[in-house]
């Protein structure tokens, strides 16, 4: 089960899309992201659709690989789909009891399940195409220029590289502590959601400590490597951006102007 | 040659707040290494082995005493960057000092904190991965490797660093038999081919038989001192400090106390199949 979270996790072969400059990347993903809140019907999602599987495609990213990491968040989906079911007011279809049906509520369900899932999917593409180094050194660029207001740009990238080495580390051990605890006897799978919560506790326990002491150990060898915050430190990949990102935020940005004139005028 | 590390009588006390006392650690050590040696400390667990080998690297200061690495006193702060340079550290857990997702990108990591420009780093990166033998795997994710492999990329890190000196804190102690095997031979090669000064803890006696230098340490002390023949021929002192022997030594000793002429150095299977032959 925890083997199939792919969030954070880069998955390289090396594609047109892995190669584009990060700082690109992150800006399409969030032109991205706000293009899926511009979109108000169906007709929008087809050019986000295609969007998000021609980048697929471009990636080289098996489309399996990605769905995959939709799993952990269906509960989440399904829970918004139902949701928006059931708490939508307009024409009746069917009614249970005290809840209804309607047609709007249907409507408004898929919308959302879609957004949500094409928002996954999109933004998990980043993660998947962009190696987390390069990730962090194109958000430390892109927050360099708030550097004076305060933005402590070098150690927010440092901390988030270090949360996305850990997730398959954490992952792991966190397979082994249940393992080792169900060989003991404990149980995460039956009884209702507080007892089953309460089993968490010799998961998490053991889980935190080891993540305190690997903590430790991390900073003693960053030190011993020599680190010493951002001052100084240069880069073995510098960032460049050349043609071929020039026209993939071009592409990021025709996306978000279809849907706004879609938005507007249709 | 020049001495690169040089202990002085140093002292360390651990403080803590539950104790009354604080505990000692280290006793009034003294060690010479010179530039280009193979030491190897052995000693088990709360013997101050790994405390000794922060203090080289500068990651501990001394209570009492000096260290110096290439002449550079541990405790000046000034020189502390330069003293990590110069003497690399690899730890026991390999999990715990991979910073980056790539192999190339972690062992990019020390010179890109040293502040040196793009294209030496990569000439670096390329050359220390050729060394351990993982250069096929520069652009795989870390936690795809196997401990011993992990551990390489740790020492490759280390490398691109372009140290004097490398301290290894029992590299091998989380791996398994093959990947120790890797992880030793790597380390032989850097000190031949190299010439990179070497100080390696374990307490695997099989890792100490081919290094210049053998130092056992129990209770903070240094109580045995050596070439690996002239500490291992002590079979009884180290088997009442509770520390094995080479299963080969362990095997020559019994045979001599059962009366057959054998030699108390014999550490290598070849050495002993040479004695045996020799015998009527």
């Amino acid at each position: 089960m925890l083997k199939d979270i792919t969030i954070g996790q880069h998955y390289p072969t090396g594609s047109f899309v892995h190669r584009l400059d990060p700082r690109i990347k992150i800006i399409i993903t969030f032109l991205y992201i706000v293009s899926l809140f511009i979109v108000s019907n169906f007709f929008g999602y087809i050019f986000v659709v295609i969007f998000v599987f021609g980048s697929i495609l471009l990636s080289k990213i098996p489309v399996k690989y990605v769905l995959k990491g939709l799993k952990p968040l269906m509960v989440l989906i399904g829970i918004t789909f139902i949701i928006n079911i059931f708490m939508t007011s307009g024409n009746v279809i069917v009614r249970f009891g005290p809840f209804s049906v309607t047609e709007e509520g249907l409507y408004q369900a898929f919308f959302m399940a879609l957004r949500l899932i094409l928002l996954v999917m999109g933004t998990s593409l980043l993660t998947l195409t962009t190696s987390p180094i390069a990730l962090t050194d194109g958000i430390e660029h892109l927050l360099n220029p708030f550097k004076k207001l305060g933005v402590p740009a070098h150690e927010l990238a440092m901390m988030m590289t270090i949360a996305l080495r850990f997730i398959p580390t954490l992952l792991e051990e966190t397979d082994k502590i249940m393992k080792a605890q169900i060989a003991r006897g404990a149980d995460f799978e039956s009884g209702n959601l507080i007892s089953r919560a309460k089993g968490l506790v010799p998961l998490l326990v053991p889980l935190f400590i080891s993540s305190f002491r690997r903590a430790d150990e991390l900073a003693m060898a960053m030190e011993a490597r020599c680190y010493r915050g951002g001052e100084n430190r240069t880069r073995m990949k510098e960032l460049k951006t050349n043609g071929r990102d020039y026209f993939a935020l071009g592409v990021g940005v025709m996306l978000i102007s279809i849907l706004i004139v879609n938005r507007v005028w249709l | 040659m020049g001495k690169i590390v040089q202990i002085k009588e140093v002292t360390f006390l651990y403080e803590s707040n539950d104790q009354e006392e604080a505990l000692r650690a280290l006793k009034d050590i003294n060690i010479e290494i010179d530039q280009g040696e193979f030491v190897t400390i052995i000693g088990h667990n709360g013997s101050g082995k790994s405390t000794l080998a922060k203090h080289v690297n500068a990651l501990l200061l001394p209570t009492d005493g000096d260290v110096l690495v290439k002449g550079l006193n541990t405790k000046d702060e000034e020189h502390i960057w330069e003293i990590r340079q110069t003497a690399g550290m690899v730890f026991q857990n390999p999990d715990n000092q991979i910073v980056a997702t790539i192999v190339e990108e972690d062992v990019a990591f020390g010179p890109e904190n040293l502040g040196i420009i793009p294209n030496e780093i990569r000439k670096r990166v390329e050359d220390s991965l050729k060394i351990v033998g993982m250069l096929e795997y520069r652009e795989k994710g870390p936690h795809l490797l196997s401990g011993g492999q992990k551990q390489r990329i740790a020492i490759a890190g280390v490398i691109a660093m372009r140290p004097d000196c490398i301290i290894l804190d029992e590299p091998t102690a989380m791996l398994d038999p093959s990947g120790r095997k890797d992880v030793i031979e790597t380390i032989k090669k850097l000190n031949k081919e190299e010439g990179i000064t070497i100080l390696n803890i374990t307490h695997f006696m099989e890792e100490a038989v081919d290094s210049d230098r053998v130092i056992v340490m129990e209770d903070g002390e240094i109580v045995l001192e050596g070439t690996p023949k002239e500490v291992f021929s002590k079979v009884d002192t180290l088997k009442k400090l509770g520390l094995d022997v080479p299963q080969v030594t362990d095997l020559a000793h019994e045979l001599r106390t059962e009366g057959i002429e054998l030699p108390e150095d014999i550490l290598t299977v070849d050495e002993m199949v040479m004695e045996l032959c020799r015998l009527k």
